[in-house]
Order: C-alpha cells, then sequence, then structure tokens
C-alpha cells in the first residue's frame, strides 16, 4: 500500500504532548508492516522547531499561526481536511486528550470518512485495518474495520509505547500554507490553576503514601520521587488523619478520586475505602512488606519490599531510564 | 410585752402584727401575680397550639405513673445523686411552703370568713409547723447546693453561649427563692421571739433563729417582722408572675411535657410531614411544647458524640434556639410564607451542619429529664434540605446508590450474596423455599469485604446450630432505617416497598438480622403484624439456652463490650450479649458508658456516608476505643457490623493496632464450638 | 432563553454487561441502562443557567431501557419539557443518535429562536464512533466547544463565556455566540439531588412527550467485527528478583507508558 498515515502532534502552549509519541509510534508500525509513509501535522508556537525533531515521520507539515498558544478546532480540522485530500493519507491518528476531543468527530463528520475512539491496537489485515477499541468503562472490547484503512482513529493514552516515536532525525519539512478558517469561537486566554495546593485529581501520576511511611519526616522521600515522576504525592487516610498532609491529598471514599496514568502506592495496605478512590488509575503499581495486602489483588503490579529500602533504588533506576 | 394567753389550743395566728393596708395590698398583689402568671402560660399554650396535629393516646395509667415517677420523684436524675438530692430539696421544699400557703388561705379566707372555723389548729397545726420548718430548711440547703455546684464546682454542662430569657436568669431563680425562704423564717422568728408560745418549739428553725436574733426589743421585732413580711409577699408575688417569662417556667411545662409524652416506642419515628420543617409552625404541638420544657441543663449536650468530638451541633443549644424563636416570633409565625426556602429556620435559627452532625443515638434524649426528643426534631428539619435537594454529594451519592441498586456501596444488586459463593454449604433461598427463620443480613454484612468473615462465620454457627434459616439473595435491600433518618421518606418508603413485596413472596415465621439498625426499623416501623424480628444475639443466646450451640472451648479472654445504639437505647436489648459472652467464657469487665448509657460509634443517621469534617480534635470511634484500652483489656466486643468498622478504623488511628482488637460476638461463639 | 439538551443512556458498568450472542452488540434485555455521567452535568449546567437568567430547558431523548426514570428526575429538577423520540437508542452509534436529534430539532424548528443553547454531555463511554456535540454541532452548522466546566452567559442572551479544562488543571477561557453547542465535563456545582417523593409526585402529575420521526435511517461507517469481554486479571503480577532488579523492570514499564 502506498497511502500515507498522518498523525496529528499536539502541543500544549508550545510544548509537546506526550501522546503523540504514542501516535507517531503506532503510525509507525503500522507504516512499516504496510510500507506506507508517515505524515506529521504540527501547528502553533514553535511548530517549526518541534517538526524539525520528528524522526519517526517521514514528512511534517507545519504552520506557526503567529505563535498561537492555543490552535483553534477549526484551523486544525481545516488543515487536517487539506492534508487528507493531498497527501494521499487515508488513516489519521490523534491522541485522546480534552484538546482534541471533538476534532476527530467534527472531521469526520466533514469529509465522511469513519471515526473511531478507545483505540488500544491497531492490526493492517489486507488493505484494512482492525482496531480494537476499549470503552464502555474498559469492560467492553470493540474489533473494528476499517475498509481501506480509510478512517481518524482516537488512542488511548498508555496504549501505545512511545518507543518507536521517539526516533532521532530530521524529517522532510514544509510549511503548510492556505489556512483561511475564520473560526467562531475566540479563544481568550489560558487560566493556570489557583495557586494553594494541587488539584490531585488533575494529576498523571500520584506517588500515595500510606502509613508505612510511618513518620511525616519522610514524606520528602516521596516528594523526590513524585517530582522525578512529574507527580506530586497523595495520601490515604491515617496519614491525613495524623495531620502529616492536607485534606486535598487524601485519596478514598472521603477524599477526592483519581484516575492518574500511574498510581505508585508505597506502603497502602489497600482497604475497601482507599480502593474505591483510585480503582480506575491506568496502572497502579503497590510496595508494601506485607504480602498479602489487599492492595495486590488489584494492582497492576506488586512489590514485597521495605519502601524505605526500594524508594532510593527506584529513584536511580528512573533516573537512568530518563537519560 | 404581749403575752399570749394561755390557750389550751394552739392555732395559727395569721395576719399576726400586719396592719390592714398590708394585708389589703397582699391581696390585690397575689391576685396581680396570679393573673399575670395565668396570662404568661396563656401565650405559652397559644404558642404551642401554632403547631400541627400529632395524634394522641391516652394511656392514662402510664402517663399518670410517669408523672409520679419521673415529675415527683425525678428519676431521670437518679444517676446524677448530687443533683438529684439538690433539686428534690427545692422542689420538694417549694411544692411544701406552697402548700402551707395554700392550706393557710383557705384557713383564713374561706373556712374563717365564711364558715366560722379555722382548721389550722390544735395537733394538726403543730404537724402543720413543723413539717413546713423541715421543708423550709430543706429548701434552703437544696439552693445553697445549687448555687456552690453552679458558682464554685461549675460544671462545663451549665454553662451557656445564649440565654433563651435573659443572662442571669438561673442566678435569679435561685436567689429570689433563697430571698423567700429566707424572709419566710425571719417572719417566724421575729414573731416567736415576741410571742414566745408554749409551742414554739414545733418550729425548730424559727425558734432557733429566733434565739439568736441580735434585736430584743418587742417595737425592733415587730417593725422588722413587718419588713420581711413585706419582702416576702413582694418577692413571692415577683416569682410567681414571672414564672411564665423566666427558666422556672419549666415548672409547669416539664410536668405538663411529661405527662403529655410520646409514648411509642423510640425506634418508631414520628413524621409529621412529608416535606419536613422549615417554618416553626411546621412542627406539632408535642415539639414545640418540648422545646419550652428545656430546664437548660445541659446533660444532653454532655452525652452527645457529636459535641464532645468537636462537631457544631449542641443539642441543647439547638431545643433553646428553636425556643427563643418561638417565643419571639411563634405567635406572628401564622402564614405558610412562599418565599424561597431559605427563610424560615434553616440558615437562621439552625446551621445545616448542626444537622447533619446528629448520629441519631438518642443520648441526648436518655439523659433529658424532661423527655425532650432532640433526634426527632432534627430529622424533621433534614427532611426539609433533603426535599429541596440540599444535600452534600456524599449524602446525595449515598441516596443515589440506595435508590438505585438498594444499598449504599453502589454495587449491584446481583453482587448481594457473593459472600455466600465461599461457604462449603448452601444457604436456603428464602424466595423459593419455606424456612423458619429469614436472615436478613444488611448491607454492611453483604457488601463490606472486611464484614464478610464475619457473616460467613454467622451463617456456619447458623448451620452448626441446624437453624432452619434462608436469605432473600438478591431481593434483600437497604432496611431503609438511615435513610429515613437522613430524612429521605420517600426512599424509606421504596426500599420498605420492595422489601416487604419480597417477604410477601417468601414463607417464614421470624426474621433474623445482624444489624441493629436494620432490627430497628423491621421491628418498629415496617409493621409486619404477626412476625417476630430478633437480633442474631437474642437468637444465638437462645440457641445456646436450647443446647443447640455448644460453646466447648471456652475462650478466657477479659473482654468489653458495645452496647450499640440500635439495638440498647433504641430497642433494650442488653442482657443477651452479655449471656453470650458468659456462656463462651469472657470475663467481661463494663464500659464505663454502658447499656443505656453507651458512647455512639458515629456511624449512625447516615454519617457513615458522610464526608469527613475537618478539624475535629477526636472523633467518637477514637474516644471509645480509647475507653476501651483503659480498662486494660486486649479485646473490644461489637454486635453491629458499622461498630466493626468505626472501631477497627479507629484503633488504626489512635494507634492501639497492637494493643485492642476488635472482634464480632458470632465470630467468638463460631470460635467456641469449633 | 432556550436551552436544549440531549441526553443518553449507557450501559451501568457496575453491572455485568451482557452481549448479544453474535457479539455484534449489547443485550439490552439483559443489562442495566443508566444516564451517562457528563449528560447529568449537561442538565445540571442548564439549570443553573435558567436560575441565573430564567428560559426554558427542553431535554431530548431516545427509547432506552430506564430513560423514563431519568426524565421524570429531570422534570423534577426543573426541566421544562421533556421529548422521548421513538427510537430505539440501545445499539445505535453515536453518530446515528446524533442523526436522530439533527433531525428532530431541524423537523421541530427548535433552533428558531436564535438564543438557544445546546448541551450535552462532552463524551460518553460508549462514544466509539464519535462524541455527540460536536456530529451535531455539524450537522446543523453551530459552534461547538466540548470539555467545558464553566458556563457564563451575557446580559443579552447573545454570548457565552466558556471554559474548557486540559490536563494538569489548566483551563483555557472562550467566547462564542448563541446559537451553539456546548459539550459538559463537569457543571459548575455537583448534579444535585432530588427526593424519591418528589420524582413520584412527578410522575404522576407531568408527562413525558413521545414523538416519532419516521424519516431517520440509522447509519454506520464502518463494521463491528466482534464485541468481546477482555481477559481480568485478579491479582497484581508480582515483581521478583532483587530491588536493582525490580526497579529496573519498574523503570522500562514506566518508560513504555509514556510517563518517563
Amino acid at each position: 500500500m502506498n497511502s500515507s498515515i498522518l498523525v496529528l502532534i499536539e502541543t500544549q502552549r508550545g510544548e509537546l504532548v506526550e501522546i503523540s509519541f504514542e501516535c507517531l509510534s503506532a503510525a509507525r508500525a503500522i507504516a512499516n508492516s504496510t510500507n506506507s509513509k508517515v505524515i506529521g501535522l504540527v501547528l502553533g508556537k514553535n511548530a517549526y522547531q518541534i517538526a524539525t525533531k520528528l524522526g519517526s515521520c517521514d514528512s511534517v507539515y507545519w504552520n506557526e499561526l503567529d505563535g498561537a498558544e492555543l490552535v483553534p478546532a477549526d484551523i486544525v480540522a481545516e488543515a487536517l481536511g487539506m492534508l487528507i485530500k493531498n497527501t494521499n493519507a487515508s488513516t489519521v491518528l490523534i491522541g485522546g486528550t480534552n484538546n482534541s476531543l471533538g476534532l476527530g468527530s467534527r472531521l469526520s463528520a466533514k469529509t465522511n470518512i469513519p471515526f473511531v475512539n478507545f483505540a488500544q491496537k491497531i492490526t493492517p489485515v489486507d488493505s484494512d485495518l482492525v482496531v480494537t477499541c476499549r470503552f464502555l468503562g474498559g469492560k467492553i472490547l470493540a474489533d473494528v474495520r476499517l475498509k481501506g484503512s480509510k478512517g481518524i482513529i482516537v488512542i488511548n493514552s498508555g496504549a501505545f509505547a512511545p518507543d518507536l516515536g521517539k526516533t532521532e532525525g530530521t524529517p522532510h519539512c514544509e510549511k503548510l500554507d492556505g489556512l483561511v478558517s475564520k473560526p467562531r469561537i475566540t479563544f481568550k486566554k489560558f487560566i493556570q490553576p489557583a495557586a494553594g495546593d494541587i488539584d490531585i485529581t488533575k494529576m498523571d501520576v500520584l506517588v500515595s503514601i500510606g502509613r508505612g511511611i510511618q513518620n511525616p519526616d519522610n514524606i520528602p522521600l516521596a516528594e523526590e520521587l513524585a517530582k522525578l515522576l512529574n507527580g506530586a504525592v497523595s495520601a490515604s487516610r491515617p496519614v491525613v488523619d495524623q495531620g502529616w498532609l492536607p485534606l486535598t491529598r487524601q485519596v478514598g471514599k472521603s477524599g477526592m478520586t483519581v484516575k492518574p496514568k500511574l498510581y505508585l502506592a508505597l506502603g497502602i495496605s489497600g482497604a475497601p475505602e482507599h480502593w474505591e478512590g483510585m480503582k480506575d488509575s491506568n496502572m497502579i503499581i503497590a510496595v508494601n512488606t506485607d504480602a498479602n495486602a489487599p492492595i495486590f489483588s488489584f494492582a497492576h503490579y506488586g512489590v514485597v519490599a521495605d519502601i524505605f529500602d526500594f524508594i532510593p533504588v527506584l529513584k536511580d533506576a528512573i533516573q537512568k531510564h530518563k537519560k | 410585752m404581749e403575752y399570749l394567753t394561755l390557750t389550751a389550743v394552739p392555732i395559727r395566728p395569721t395576719y399576726w402584727n400586719i396592719p390592714k393596708w398590708a394585708e389589703i395590698c397582699q391581696y390585690i398583689g397575689g391576685f396581680l401575680a396570679v393573673i399575670i402568671f395565668l396570662w404568661g402560660v396563656s401565650v405559652h399554650i397559644r404558642r404551642w397550639k401554632l403547631g400541627q396535629p400529632e395524634k394522641f393516646e391516652w394511656r392514662l395509667r402510664e402517663r399518670i405513673s410517669a408523672l409520679f415517677q419521673y415529675a415527683l420523684a425525678q428519676a431521670k436524675l437518679a444517676i446524677d445523686p448530687y443533683a438529684w438530692i439538690m433539686h428534690l430539696a427545692i422542689f420538694w421544699g417549694m411544692v411544701f411552703l406552697a402548700l402551707g400557703t395554700a392550706l393557710a388561705t383557705i384557713d383564713w379566707d374561706v373556712t374563717h370568713l365564711l364558715f366560722n372555723f379555722q382548721f389550722l389548729k390544735g395537733s394538726f397545726y403543730l404537724a402543720f409547723e413543723v413539717v413546713l420548718d423541715i421543708f423550709g430548711l430543706a429548701l434552703i440547703i437544696g439552693l445553697l447546693l445549687a448555687l456552690f455546684r453552679r458558682y464554685i464546682l461549675k460544671p462545663e454542662r451549665l454553662k451557656m453561649t445564649f440565654f433563651p430569657t435573659f443572662p442571669l436568669d438561673s442566678l435569679f431563680l435561685i436567689i429570689i427563692l433563697l430571698v423567700i425562704a429566707l424572709t419566710g423564717f425571719l417572719i417566724e422568728a421575729t414573731r416567736l421571739a415576741v410571742q414566745k408560745p408554749q409551742w414554739q418549739w414545733w418550729s425548730p428553725v424559727g425558734s432557733t433563729l429566733a434565739m439568736i436574733l441580735p434585736v430584743n426589743s418587742e417595737s425592733s421585732l415587730r417593725s422588722a417582722h413587718l419588713i420581711f413580711w413585706i419582702t416576702h409577699a413582694i418577692s413571692s408575688f415577683i416569682f410567681i408572675a414571672a414564672i411564665p417569662y423566666t427558666k422556672a417556667f419549666h415548672l409547669v411545662s416539664s410536668a405538663v411535657n411529661i405527662f403529655l409524652r410520646n409514648l411509642n416506642p423510640p425506634g418508631e419515628l414520628k413524621v409529621t410531614s412529608s416535606s419536613g420543617v422549615r417554618l416553626i409552625s411546621d412542627f406539632t404541638w408535642r415539639q414545640l411544647l418540648q422545646f419550652s420544657s428545656c430546664t437548660w441543663c445541659g446533660r444532653c449536650q454532655e452525652k452527645c458524640p457529636a459535641s464532645q468530638s468537636g462537631y457544631s451541633l449542641s443539642p441543647r443549644n439547638l431545643i433553646l434556639k428553636l425556643f427563643t424563636y418561638l417565643k419571639n416570633n411563634g405567635t406572628t409565625d401564622h402564614s405558610r410564607s412562599t418565599e424561597d426556602f431559605v427563610s424560615g429556620l434553616h440558615g437562621t435559627v439552625v446551621e445545616p451542619s448542626e444537622l447533619w452532625a446528629c448520629t441519631t443515638c438518642r443520648a441526648c434524649e436518655e439523659v433529658c429529664p424532661v423527655f425532650i426528643e432532640h433526634p426527632r426534631s432534627i430529622i424533621d428539619l433534614r427532611r426539609c434540605l433533603v426535599a429541596e435537594g440540599a444535600v452534600e454529594k456524599s449524602i446525595a451519592n449515598a441516596l443515589n446508590n440506595l435508590n438505585r441498586y438498594g444499598n449504599s456501596f453502589g454495587k449491584s444488586d446481583r453482587m448481594r450474596a457473593k459472600w455466600t459463593q465461599n461457604l462449603d454449604f448452601k444457604i436456603k433461598d428464602a424466595r423459593k423455599e419455606d424456612v423458619e427463620y429469614l436472615w436478613f443480613v444488611g448491607d454492611y454484612a453483604s457488601y463490606d469485604p472486611r464484614m464478610e468473615p464475619v457473616t460467613k462465620a454467622v451463617a456456619t454457627l447458623f448451620h452448626k446450630a441446624e437453624l432452619n434459616f434462608g436469605i432473600l439473595y438478591e431481593a434483600e435491600k437497604n432496611s431503609g432505617n438511615d435513610a429515613r433518618r437522613l430524612g429521605e421518606e420517600g426512599l424509606f418508603d421504596l426500599l420498605r416497598e420492595k422489601n416487604i413485596q419480597a417477604f410477601e413472596k417468601a414463607r417464614f415465621k421470624y426474621i433474623v438480622t445482624t444489624d441493629p439498625h436494620s432490627f430497628n426499623t423491621l421491628k418498629n416501623e415496617y409493621k409486619l403484624n404477626g412476625t417476630k424480628i430478633l437480633h442474631y444475639t437474642e437468637l444465638i443466646s437462645d440457641l445456646i439456652t436450647l443446647g443447640k450451640i455448644k460453646p466447648k472451648q471456652k475462650l478466657n479472654i477479659t473482654a468489653t463490650y458495645h452496647d450499640p445504639c440500635y439495638l440498647g437505647r433504641y430497642n433494650n436489648i442488653y442482657e443477651p450479649p452479655r449471656k453470650i459472652l458468659n456462656s463462651i467464657g469472657i470475663n467481661l469487665i463494663e464500659m464505663p458508658r454502658n447499656r443505656n448509657n453507651s458512647y455512639c460509634c458515629g456511624a449512625g443517621g447516615g454519617k457513615i456516608w458522610m464526608e469527613e469534617t475537618p478539624n475535629i480534635k477526636e472523633r467518637p470511634a477514637e474516644n471509645r476505643v480509647k475507653e476501651a484500652a483503659q480498662l486494660g483489656v486486649s479485646l473490644l466486643v461489637v454486635a453491629c457490623p458499622k461498630d466493626l468498622a468505626m472501631f477497627r478504623d479507629a484503633v488504626k488511628t489512635t494507634g492501639l493496632d497492637q494493643k485492642l482488637e476488635v472482634r464480632d460476638l458470632g465470630e467468638l461463639v463460631l470460635e467456641t464450638i469449633n | 432563553m432556550n436551552y436544549l439538551v440531549l441526553i443518553k443512556m449507557v450501559p451501568d458498568t457496575v453491572e455485568e454487561i451482557e452481549l448479544l450472542p453474535n457479539g455484534q452488540g449489547i443485550d439490552s434485555s439483559l443489562t442495566r441502562y443508566k444516564l451517562s455521567d457528563p449528560d447529568e452535568h449537561a442538565i445540571e449546567q442548564a439549570l443553573i443557567l435558567k436560575e441565573k437568567h430564567g428560559g426554558n430547558i427542553t431535554l431530548l431523548s431516545l427509547v432506552a431501557p430506564e430513560v423514563d426514570d431519568v426524565l421524570f428526575t429531570a422534570i423534577a429538577k426543573g426541566v421544562d419539557r421533556a421529548i422521548k423520540i421513538n427510537i430505539d437508542q440501545t445499539n445505535l452509534t453515536t453518530t446515528s443518535v446524533a442523526s436522530v436529534f439533527s433531525l428532530y430539532i431541524k423537523q421541530s424548528n427548535l433552533l428558531s429562536d436564535p438564543a438557544t443553547l445546546i448541551l450535552t454531555g462532552s463524551q460518553a463511554s460508549d462514544d466509539l464512533d464519535g462524541e455527540l456535540a460536536p456530529i451535531i454541532a455539524e450537522n446543523l452548522s453551530l459552534p461547538v466547544l466540548t470539555v467545558v466546566s464553566g458556563v457564563t452567559l451575557n446580559q443579552n442572551l447573545t454570548q457565552l463565556v466558556v471554559f474548557k479544562e486540559f490536563s494538569g488543571g489548566l483551563r483555557g477561557e472562550f467566547e462564542l455566540s448563541l446559537p451553539c453547542v456546548l459539550g459538559l465535563q463537569s457543571a459548575e456545582s455537583p448534579p444535585r439531588y432530588v427526593p424519591v417523593s418528589k420524582v413520584r409526585n412527578v410522575m404522576k402529575s407531568s408527562k413525558i412527550e413521545n414523538v416519532e420521526l419516521p424519516d431517520f435511517q440509522p447509519s454506520q461507517m464502518f463494521q463491528i467485527e466482534k464485541l468481546y469481554k477482555p481477559e481480568i486479571s485478579t491479582h497484581a503480577e508480582m515483581l521478583e528478583g532483587n530491588l536493582e532488579e525490580v526497579a529496573d523492570k519498574i523503570a522500562s514499564i514506566l518508560s513504555q507508558k509514556g510517563i518517563i
């Protein structure tokens, strides 16, 4: 097949968003097995600079749009529509983020190209693509066939490993001109979250501590780990009850309900009230000295270890992998 | 010197030394005082009549007996001996002195005036004198005890943060009664000092006082006598006239309230209006009467787990705020305002946080000397908030879950009987087979994973005792007890309907339940005529007595037991759990606060579903486990799944988890028969 | 001011979801349905706006198990009209549902007043082939914004200031004119509670309007091969080895997932 796979490279305020690599990775995998090309689209602030580093793409179209921090959805849709027409791209990959939510649906309604959501896996079969989607709260999987690989696919965060998308190199870059949409929605400004304590429900990574932390002097250990992972420290109820952390950090039935990408439970036994507050986390890794702790029955990965021995070793390993 | 002629018969020297003008003023003053008193009482009655109707059952024998027990003998105070004796002395002192005055009035103004004879003469008069002296002395001693306690000992519960009448009301009451009593004795003393009758020592107090009077001359004694007499008259009239306008009104209202009180079982909640109370006139006459009966004693506040933990609820303050509002606005609050719900009592007189803090444990009601039903009024007020949807998210979630899934956990109703899967025997399905005992398991016992071993243990116990029992599997719904106490009456009706439908399809003789909350509503509010409802402790106790359960390996542990609110205080079941403990070899050391004085774990009234309130110094469950630990026992036995959950949690947060174990009674019994 | 709230019923994931024997759809006779959570927020936001600015709220739905309860509850909360379109929503794709709503709105002239706001949830758990808000917006040629968490209306009822959620707590402020479509993520305050007694009263006193839409044809742009349930593990995968080995394994997993 010689069609192309178009990937929307997402940025937030001029910074590349992680899921873009996952999309590129997925695209690259399909492209390699179907002998197709991967085309990227980057719009907005720093678009050119970002475009030049996307080694996993065969070509990248870009437009800085006067350094816009937020690119209106209408323009993105117009750009994608243009590229679909001009580059023979039949498959479009978009990351499942708040920013891009609705974009694919609208594009599909405009262009009559099928739209598929919640993609977990994409398998080329003959000239088609079979997309495995995980929906209904993860309880049901759907295998959907896109004839002729024609489709706009939104990818679940965390479904694809980003490695293939991080290939170094400089692709062929071309400025995309002729975007004429006049958006009917005016973007005014971004609003940062209020100063004061962190909203743990909005964090992608939570390093959560339980009674195993033993005393408040040990909390900085968890905080350093959280910082490494760009996350925040949260806690189970006993820790908050003792006054070691504020109520805003409490996870559980009488605290917050969180759904982060990673929930690292350190020294938490996993009482039902706690489980209620974090059961929908994308990935749960638990560390506890008690092999029979209830948390191991619903975590994805478990380690039986003393958290004080393990945290420093984990920090080293993470730092190594970051390089 | 005027000596009394040696008449053979003693007789009451009415109006001795009292000039005619004083006598006439006294009658006028007395008349005015009584008119003002009656007027004041009528205003109170008019306010009570503002309330909604409430069904009233005469049951005269019970009511009169209650009057004797609680109004005359003041039995509710017996747990506080100092207060009991003090108050009996004041009360009976006053009653007798008032009776004495009444007899004297009849003697002079009726029998003497109209029929030309006096009965206050001879030995009757002497008895009259001595009795009044003794009770007069008792009154003074009582008042001195009161002053000592209030101003020297200063117990916490007597401290008021606001005053329904005026700040020095309590002091006024004590002082004015002291003035009346002291002047009374001084009148007697000065007269005896002049008259010196032979029988004067029939007035021992007066005579003793006469001996130590610093004046001697007859004229000074007579002047003093008149002054004391006038003071006595004026202070008495002030006291009588002021009764309806001061704290002293409880003299009238508490007796009325005790007589007219609600005789229904406490576990049967009285619901006046399905939309709850918004205006003061939405309460019933009985509730308004209760608000007016409060004696400001503060015992309810002292017993309240919410108050003691630092929540914003004080049962006494709530009642007094409602009383004050009634007093200030009651007679003008006729119309049902069509303003939005922010008007009325909510947000102005009572705050939602006060209402939601209540666990409905009824410790306040239990200790109240005048039978005020605080929880009932709180729930009525809650019902209005619920009707407006003014509930916090966690309550809304719990209620929505109860409605949709029939349990507060938000889990599928198909999961209700999942706990039965790992048993090595099959529990009968009461929907399909006849059983003798229908086991109403309850939400917490069915769905809370921590309760699973306990529920299985009870099932195994029933099985080993060869009990013919079954459960309703998915057809069982939450009993609705706590939904009703949250104020969601419609939801309670819905749950009750569904459960009763399930009961009707099944065939059984008895219902047994592990959860005291379910037990309470099934027994008192479901009206399942003819079906006996048992708590599992009652059943297990019976089974042990009948030899169906034979505890062989006695435990030989020293432990303490927590009386659940809905089993103990609500339904008077204290002995069966204790019998069980005895049979299984537990050496019971009673909690300091046991039986009807038990201290709530804090889960009732829907509180178990509410979000934590920040800045609470010590939660009720934490306080309770500390109380248990202080006894030096290593085991706290419970008979309620919510107690188990709350205490196990509290043991962790207070750092007692190595020292105190919390176990369910059923589980312990199973251990002894294995 | 007119508020049109479009709602969808979705399978209740608290229960087991039963699939049809041919794996082509959900067995709605054995599955419980509930109102999609974001749609509940859309209703709440409409109620909040109505309380502030007045107007009428019309709720549109299709036929699905337990939808009547939802409609009566909404009326009890303050919705003025509840219209149930007589088409079975279960096993219809979101695109089809969107065309039902668009067709009905056009045929009934519900957009005749320019001071009209269409509200629906930002995304539903069964939005396999798209989200309702953007598809409706495209069908009706209206501007749309999704992941909305705050809405304010100006005095003249012509302009909206809308807040959209990005990641990490960042929000964006946008302006757009009526008529338009908003996909709500969360209302300004949690959906209000309405007591059972009130809903029961509404059931006795109010009516749901049942309407027909004979011109509707369902459409589907892709073919579902099959629906099936994922393998569920009941225990964590325990990582063995010494601390360094385990830490390394975890770091790899995190790297693969894009977390580091």
